[in-house]
């Protein structure tokens, strides 16, 4: 009863960080249009003065502190109320589209692309750690580690950009930009998702290419230092087989650390890739944040920042609940 | 054999063995190849006026021409010259990468060593800022701030890289600290009276260089990559030249669609060539650190 009481101990102390996490990051996202010089949106204001109707002025002007008599601490509050409620007012360029909506249709597309190229790099990269690690010494095994830290160091949206090009522009193999063809509509059957499919080729390989080798060297460093273990020495030298030393001492062994920070990976998916859906004029919330920049669109940058950061106290969340049940020494910790 | 010859080799042995100990830290062949990189960057940046003479963005030159004798880059779509733009870029993208990488390690080591040190109250919100900063994911972060900032140019980037950058590395730093002041000689100089400067100074910074230099170069890539990113969307200065402007001109004169691929193609890989030598000497430096990722060496042993 003791040991499970920590436990939810645990989880109740790490709830209450993320809940104050959440708090800072609206808090910011509050404060650092106030603090600019020259309010940003008091510009915007003036700018679609007539072109809005006064109710949507007036709620933009709550919204960042312009022409208000309201003290700043009741714009706080009013503030805080409607980003518990959900409502996060309305995108100036999809107006009258509330910014949650624009989020809702944007989501998808995000978590399908980033989600599974974050899913393909974890793959393969991991595989080739393994490798490396298992083959030191060998010729390939020494190389992918220094060929994929050089790759790492790439810009990943120049890669897409080349990718584009070459790929896309010149031989034609690869649509150059969007999520889907625009005469297919989207659904369930096989046309449409094998546009879905094409269309995501090309971004999704910029993605793996440039996020695998940290994956690999995640591994790779894991397996090297639980090799040299006594353990694994003794189970060599009892005489068994490589290939189940290697896996059942080895691999097994170097996946916790692995999968937390594939689980937290997850949580960056919403926020990840924002240079490459911008290339390829991807509609997800990257573009959709850059968009938002390019037009000043604050309700809605706001409101996507609120949903990236969301995403990855989730992802964290959770990551500490599958510890707390997992691995025993934490509870006590 | 004779015992002669025998006593000289032996004689060199000991001798050369004793001067590797002087070259510590003994670089491997990635870490020259990183270094090299790294100094003819610096290099290229400080001579940029004796390299490529004139105005990088001056519209002096046939446009849309492929590389040639005259242009080596080729032109872009306004008649500039690709190559003295990626010359002149480097002392853009050189400067923020070293200044907000330094700054933001900067940050990481005060607030590593404070948290960790201090322990108690300061240790739990300084903790608290860093869980804050590790979570809240970067690249958007920036982007949201930069957008919000008016006035726009190298210093703004490089303070808004350094705010969001050091988080990771205080993190670790910190981590370092708590583990190093268990050590013997730490207590030992607290048990002595020594003052905290000359602990900190003197036992746990030493101590902890290579991870500081670890840090600082990791910094120092994020900040280049991040720079250029926030320069080809457009939220830097547009008007200076650096890589990641380039980027953001060649894609807003379609310079894909106009098949101008010498416009995009070498600005991007100057910032794989310049972030390849800075990952390169980085994870030479992670071997040295971490003696288990060493390749293991072949002993021969000396036939008496």
């Amino acid at each position: 009863m003791a040991r499970r009481s920590q436990g939810w101990q645990f989880i109740a102390s790490k709830l209450g960080l993320y809940i104050l996490i959440f708090w800072a990051a609206i808090t910011l996202n509050f404060i650092i249009p106030r603090l600019m010089p020259g309010n940003p949106a008091s510009a915007l204001m003036a700018k679609s003065q007539g072109k809005m109707p006064p109710s949507a002025l007036k709620a933009l002007e709550d919204a960042f502190g312009i022409n208000t008599h309201v003290s700043l601490w009741r714009q706080y509050l009013g503030y805080l109320r409607n980003t518990v409620t959900g409502h996060m007012g309305i995108s100036f360029t999809n107006f009258p589209v509330p910014v949650a909506k624009v989020i809702g249709e944007m989501l998808p597309w995000t978590l399908f692309l980033i989600g599974l190229s974050t899913i393909i790099a974890f793959f393969i990269g991991n595989i080739l750690g393994l490798y490396s690690a298992w083959r030191r010494g060998g010729k390939i095994a020494d190389a992918l580690p220094v060929a994929f830290t050089v790759i790492s160091a790439m810009p990943y949206f120049w890669i897409a950009l080349a990718l584009l090009y070459f790929l896309g522009f010149s031989l034609n193999w690869f649509p150059i930009s969007h999520a889907i063809g625009s005469n297919i509509k989207a659904g369930w059957n096989f046309q449409s998702i094998g546009s879905v499919i094409d269309h995501a080729t090309l971004p999704a390989f910029s993605i793996v290419v440039t996020s695998m080798g940290g994956w690999m060297m995640q591994m790779r460093n894991n397996l090297i230092s639980i090799l040299s273990h006594d353990y694994v020495q003794l189970a060599q030298m009892k005489g068994l087989p490589e290939p189940e030393v290697m896996r059942n001492y080895g691999a097994r062994n170097a996946m916790l650390p692995v999968l937390t920070s594939f689980a937290m990976s997850l949580g960056f998916v919403v926020g990840g890739a924002v240079l490459v859906e911008d290339v390829f004029n991807y509609p997800g919330i990257g573009y959709a944040l850059v968009e938002a920049v390019g037009n000043s669109d604050y309700p809605l940058m706001q409101g996507i920042f609120l949903i990236i950061v969301s995403a990855v106290l989730l992802a964290n969340l959770i990551v500490d609940l599958l510890y707390t049940f997992l691995d025993p020494r934490i509870r006590r910790a | 054999m004779t015992t002669q010859t025998a006593i000289q080799n032996s004689t060199v042995a000991v001798r050369s063995s004793t001067r590797r100990r002087w070259r510590v830290p003994q670089l491997s062949p990635k870490a020259w190849v990183g270094l090299c990189i790294i100094v003819l960057f610096v290099l290229v940046a400080l001579l940029a006026p004796v390299i490529a003479p004139g105005d990088p963005t001056a519209e002096t030159f046939i446009p849309d021409q492929p590389p040639s004798g005259q242009n080596l880059l080729g032109t872009t779509a306004l008649g500039q010259d690709v190559f003295s733009q990626v010359v002149w870029g480097a002392r853009d993208s050189l400067l923020v990468s070293f200044v907000a990488g330094f700054l933001s390690t900067f940050i990481s080591v005060l607030v590593g060593i404070t948290a960790g040190f201090l322990g108690g109250w300061p240790d739990r919100i300084l903790s608290f800022l860093i869980s804050i900063f590790l979570v809240i994911p970067g690249l958007p972060l920036l982007i949201v701030l930069s957008s919000y900032v008016p006035s726009k140019g190298e210093w703004v980037t490089i303070a808004v890289l350094a705010v969001t950058g050091w988080a990771w590395g205080a993190r670790t730093l910190r981590s370092q600290v708590l583990t190093l002041r268990e050590h013997d000689y730490v207590l030992h100089a607290q048990l002595v009276g020594q003052r905290w400067y000359s602990i900190v100074f003197g036992e746990i910074l030493p101590n902890m260089a290579s991870l500081v230099v670890n840090n600082l170069l990791f910094a120092m890539i994020g900040a280049l990559l991040a720079e250029a990113g926030l320069d080809f969307l457009g939220l830097g200065n547009v008007t200076a030249v650096s890589w990641g402007t380039m980027l953001y001109w060649a894609q807003n004169n379609a310079a894909l669609i106009n098949g101008l691929w010498w416009w995009f193609i070498p600005p991007g890989l100057a910032i794989t060539i310049y972030g390849g030598g800075l990952a390169l000497l980085n994870f030479s430096l992670d071997e040295i650190t971490n003696p288990r990722l060493r390749k293991r060496r072949v002993r021969v042993r000396v036939k008496g």
